[in-house]
Formats: C-alpha cells, sequence, structure tokens
C-alpha cells in the first residue's frame, strides 16, 4: 500500500471517530412540562411518533380504545399499562437524546410484537452519526480503490 | 488462504461418525415436532406459543445471526425437516441397508433445476409472514406442510429434492453461505476425475450418494452443498475436506444465474420492507400486512412485490449502465448478476441488523416459552413469570450500525472486485448500495 493511502486511511480513521464521538452543538431549549396523550388500539398508537425536547419532563396519558395495552419506552425502561377506556399516566424526564421505541409489553394479540411507537428526544443524533459513517466509509472505498488494475488497462 | 479443519482427527472423526449427527438430529426433529404440536393446540397468543417463539425468535436468531454468517449450510447439516422424508427413502437410518427400497427416485425436471421455485415459494412466506409470524396455528401448518411436502417428494424424486429445489429457507441459506468462512471441498481434483465408481456421488456400501445432487469434485461455491458430509464417508481416496477460510470466499466467482440475482434482491427487499413494516411506527401498514384477502393487503402485496422485482432490479440496472457508460466498455455478458454477487454481503448484513432489533426485543419470550410451552399456565423450570423487557437495548443501535455500515464496505470491496473482472467502473452500483444503506438507517434508527 502507498503512503497516499496510508494517509487516506488514517485520515479516515480520525473522521470517523469525529463523526462517531465528537459532541455536537445542541439546541437549548428550556426544559418544560409536556403533556401527550397517546391512544393505543391493536396493534398501533396514535401518535405513533412523538417528539419532545431534552430535560421535557413527559407525561404520556395512555388511552386504550379496545384491550387492555402497554407502553414502555426503549431506553428508559419505564413503563405504563391502560385499561380499555381507561386513562393512565406515565411520567419521565427525558434527560437522554435520541430516537427511541415505545412498545407494548402486555400481550394484546397476534401482532402485539409488533406494537411500536417512537419518541424522538431532540435531534436523533445517532442516526445522523450512522449516516455520516456510511457515507464516508462509501466515499473512502471509492478513493482508497478508485479503478481496479484491469479496468484502468482498459 | 485456508486451513484444512479435517486434518484434526477429532473433527474429522466427528463428521465421519454417522452418531454425533443422528443425536442433534433427533433434538432437532422432537424440537420441531414440538413446535407443531405447540402451534396446534397451545395458546392461540404468539408470544406465549412454543412453536411461535422457538422457530421464529431463538431459531431465527441462531440461523442470521450465528449460523449462516459462520457455518453457511452449517443449519442445512442438522435441518429435521427432510430427515423422516430421507430415512423413508433410504430404509435404514444410519449406514446403507443392504436392500434399497423401491421408491419412483425420478429426476428433478431440468427444466426446474434451479431456485426460481424457491424463490416462489420465499416470497409467498414473505407476503404472508406478519400472519406466519403471529399465528401458532398457521406456523404449525407451515412447517407440518413442509414435513409433509419433503416425505412426498422423498418418495417420488431422488435425493433430497425438496431441500435443493423447494425449500424457501435452503434458497437464501445457500445464496449467503458463499460469505461463509467454512467449505467443503475436495483436496485434489485430479483424484476425482481418475475415481472410476464415484462413490461421493453415486453412494457406496458405506454411504449413500450426494443427498444435494452435487459432485464435490466439481465444488467451486458453497451454494449447494448442503454440509451432510456423506461424501466425506464415502471418499475412497480421503480426498474431501472441510476448511476455514477467508469469509466472502466465494464472492471472488460472481454468479451469472439470473434465479440467483434475483434471489438476492428478494432477500435485499425483504429486509427493508420488514423493517419498516414490522419494526416501524406505522400501524396501518402492519395491518395492511397482516389483513390477509383485504384491499390493503392486496396493496401491500403489490408494493412489495414492487419493490423486489421491479423498483430494486431497475435502479440497480441504471447503476450498471451508468458504470458501463463510465467505463465506455463494450456489454460484457452477465453484467446484471455479476454486480448482484455485491448484494450479498448487504443483504446478509441487512438481515443480521434487521434481527437483532427483532430477537434482543423479544428475547425474553424464550425463557417464558420454555416453562410455558402450551400458555397453559406452566412453569416447569420457574421462568414463565419472568416480565417481558428487552434485552442489550444499550447496545442496539451501535451493533447495527456497525453490522450496516461493516456490511457496505464488505459489499463495496466486493463491487469493486466485480468491477476489476468485468472492467466496468462499479461506482454507480456502490452508490446503489450506499443509498440502500441510508433507507435501512432510516427504518432502523
Amino acid at each position: 500500500m502507498s503512503r497516499k493511502q496510508w494517509f487516506l486511511i488514517i485520515f479516515a480513521g480520525l473522521a470517523g471517530a469525529v463523526i462517531a464521538f465528537a459532541p455536537l452543538p445542541v439546541r437549548v431549549t428550556p426544559p418544560a412540562q409536556r403533556t401527550l396523550r397517546v391512544e393505543a388500539n391493536q396493534f398501533a398508537y396514535s401518535p405513533a411518533v412523538l417528539a419532545v425536547n431534552p430535560g421535557d419532563t413527559v407525561t404520556i396519558e395512555l388511552v386504550s380504545t379496545d384491550v387492555v395495552h402497554g407502553l414502555y419506552v426503549d431506553g428508559y425502561g419505564v413503563s405504563v399499562t391502560a385499561d380499555p377506556g381507561q386513562t393512565t399516566r406515565l411520567t419521565f424526564t427525558a434527560d437522554r437524546s435520541g430516537s427511541f421505541r415505545f412498545r407494548c409489553n402486555v400481550t394484546c394479540g397476534a401482532l402485539h410484537t409488533f406494537m411500536i411507537g417512537k419518541i424522538q428526544v431532540g435531534s436523533n443524533i445517532l442516526l445522523w452519526r450512522a449516516l455520516g459513517l456510511t457515507i464516508l466509509a462509501s466515499l473512502v472505498a471509492i478513493i482508497l480503490f478508485p479503478r481496479p488494475a484491469k479496468a484502468q488497462a482498459a | 488462504m485456508r486451513s484444512e479443519l479435517t486434518r484434526f482427527p477429532l473433527v474429522k472423526a466427528l463428521l465421519k461418525n454417522r452418531w454425533p449427527q443422528l443425536l442433534v438430529f433427533i433434538v432437532m426433529l422432537a424440537g420441531f415436532l414440538f413446535a407443531i404440536l405447540s402451534g396446534f393446540i397451545g395458546t392461540p397468543v404468539g408470544s406465549s406459543n412454543f412453536g411461535i417463539v422457538f422457530v421464529w425468535i431463538a431459531w431465527w436468531a441462531i440461523l442470521i445471526l450465528v449460523a449462516v454468517p459462520f457455518f453457511g449450510r452449517g443449519w442445512c447439516a442438522v435441518c429435521p425437516i427432510p430427515l423422516p422424508g430421507e430415512w423413508i427413502q433410504r430404509g435404514a437410518i444410519l449406514e446403507p441397508p443392504s436392500r434399497k427400497p423401491r421408491w419412483l427416485n425420478l429426476r428433478w425436471p431440468n427444466k426446474l433445476r434451479n431456485i426460481w421455485l424457491q424463490n416462489l415459494t420465499f416470497t409467498l412466506v414473505a407476503l404472508f409472514s406478519s400472519v406466519i409470524l403471529t399465528t401458532p396455528t398457521v406456523t404449525a401448518i407451515v412447517l407440518a406442510g413442509m414435513l409433509f411436502l419433503a416425505i412426498g417428494m422423498s418418495i417420488v424424486f431422488e435425493r433430497r429434492t425438496f431441500c435443493r429445489y423447494i425449500c424457501p429457507v435452503g434458497g437464501f441459506i445457500g445464496l449467503y453461505a458463499q460469505a461463509a468462512p467454512l467449505e467443503l471441498r475436495v483436496k485434489d481434483k485430479r483424484v476425482c476425475a481418475t475415481c472410476k465408481d464415484k462413490p461421493c456421488y453415486n453412494g457406496s456400501q458405506v454411504g449413500y450418494g450426494c443427498p444435494w445432487d452435487v459432485f464435490p469434485g466439481g465444488l467451486t461455491r458453497n451454494t449447494y452443498c448442503g454440509l451432510c458430509m456423506e461424501c466425506l464417508r464415502t471418499c475412497l481416496y480421503d480426498n474431501i475436506v472441510v476448511n476455514a477460510r477467508p469469509f466472502a470466499a466465494d464472492l471472488a466467482k460472481p454468479s451469472t444465474r439470473l434465479d440467483e440475482t434475483f434471489k438476492a434482491f428478494i432477500m435485499l427487499g425483504a429486509a427493508m420492507i420488514y423493517a419498516g413494516v414490522l419494526l416501524g411506527p406505522w400501524g396501518a401498514l402492519k395491518l395492511a400486512a397482516y389483513s390477509v384477502g383485504t384491499t390493503a393487503w392486496l396493496g401491500y402485496a403489490a408494493a412489495f412485490l414492487a419493490l423486489i422485482f421491479g423498483i430494486l432490479p431497475a435502479f440497480f440496472t441504471l447503476a450498471v449502465k451508468v458504470g458501463q457508460r463510465l467505463s465506455r466498455a463494450s456489454t460484457p455478458q452477465h453484467l446484471f448478476s455479476k454486480f448482484a454477487t455485491a448484494l450479498v454481503p448487504l443483504g446478509l448484513m441487512f438481515w443480521v441488523a434487521f434481527s437483532l432489533s427483532f430477537v434482543l426485543t423479544n428475547a425474553a419470550y424464550i425463557l417464558t416459552a420454555l416453562s410455558d410451552p402450551f400458555g397453559w399456565g406452566w412453569n416447569l423450570f420457574g421462568m414463565a413469570g419472568i416480565a417481558w423487557q428487552p434485552y442489550l437495548n444499550a447496545l442496539l443501535v451501535p451493533l447495527q450500525t456497525l453490522v450496516l455500515v461493516g456490511g457496505l464496505l464488505w459489499t463495496v470491496r466486493t463491487a469493486q472486485k466485480v468491477g476489476t473482472e468485468v472492467r466496468v467502473s462499479p461506482i454507480p452500483v456502490i452508490v446503489f448500495c450506499t443509498l440502500a444503506t441510508l433507507v435501512m438507517l432510516g427504518l432502523l434508527l
């Protein structure tokens, strides 16, 4: 491997580390109390995607319109259960940024394991980092091995 | 760079002896029959039924996260589905009997000697998967159907025709087995060329002819070798070896077969659709996929088929054509199929990333289903009361990112090697694969 290629690999490694781990500027919004009403029925939440700001105190009011449903928030490990027609509340502080799935944790029928929603706390930084790494990986591979030997000959 | 594993006497003895394989077979067959039984008589609640939990969570996890990436067709070597049929066909469970039973023993028709039927069976299972994956009775019917079809085909046709040409799982295992760091090959092809009786293919007193209808002397890819080890037992010249090798060694020889090419598109598209429909937040999509026969389901099925047989191949064709233009190359034959080899590592890593999410989230059901397999309130091992919770949640996103970015790098290298061979720029194909990876990341993260 030539010196140029080694240089590119080291540069790509550093760039990858920056994309993966560098702290990003965060838009600071004063924490607020947020109450979000979520309806659950087989096999969907409505709304299915929630958005809050980091630091918000979030109260989810879960209303089930058919059978008993639950709501478990990945990454936070908090949950709540709602009987049909009743409203139950789950309050937690959204102190971790990112996108988290929430899912039914009470067996509610055939598609129970796929009854999923999303809560977005601030921006989905992990997704942006992953997209950046993907593009970097692709670019580096193309630059590092631009044209195979035989192709050059052609 | 290969290392012969069968040079170790213990490994060779274990592989040649029929008893270790039989013991694994018996455990697998018992589990398989128990899964069918629990599907029929157990609770209709999928997440509490042994059949659903063990087939679609436990088995799937082992298959896609371990067996296929590391052992290729290793699963086929211990799969219980063809066993009863094979035992009936052979008239024996272990060594060949002195008198063979007289079954029809027909050759599979030449026109069907490809994996188009496997593409069809996988697509059918995929279209109905929301129901199959979640309804114990339907899972039991599908598993029992496969078992009886395999038995029927063993009576009518020679060898393992079901595994080779029909099994919906076998098709994609064969495709991705090319990426595995394990292979069965011959030491010296000249020995095979001079071997008169070819017992590895025709059988002998000590073993059966290749159940997969493969002549080991001609093996260059893992795709159709079921790793059953019959040839290791029958070879008179000790010429069969099992090697550890670099990942994806087979991909250096790109496939030119359109049936295999479309298998790659089917698998790539299905992984993306599952990531969106099953793991996404869109309830209407899930309901559409589940409500078989309704207008919504027909729309879902049409979109599914359009993506895997139309949109993905069309964009891929465009990428290949642009690459050709960039290189000012003439039209080498089978360009489309050859470049589609790059989709093998990409598709495999898409499935790994999808399965990580599905399996880690639902693994807790394995413990409860072990203790209460029928959902009847039993507590055999004291684990029935374990509350559901996802495992390794914090690691999931980094793991999926690693798998998808790593998969893309692997794909890029494969595309570049194909580009070298056909003298066409791989960059447009790399762009196609990068865009597909970005979409998959968006769906999963």
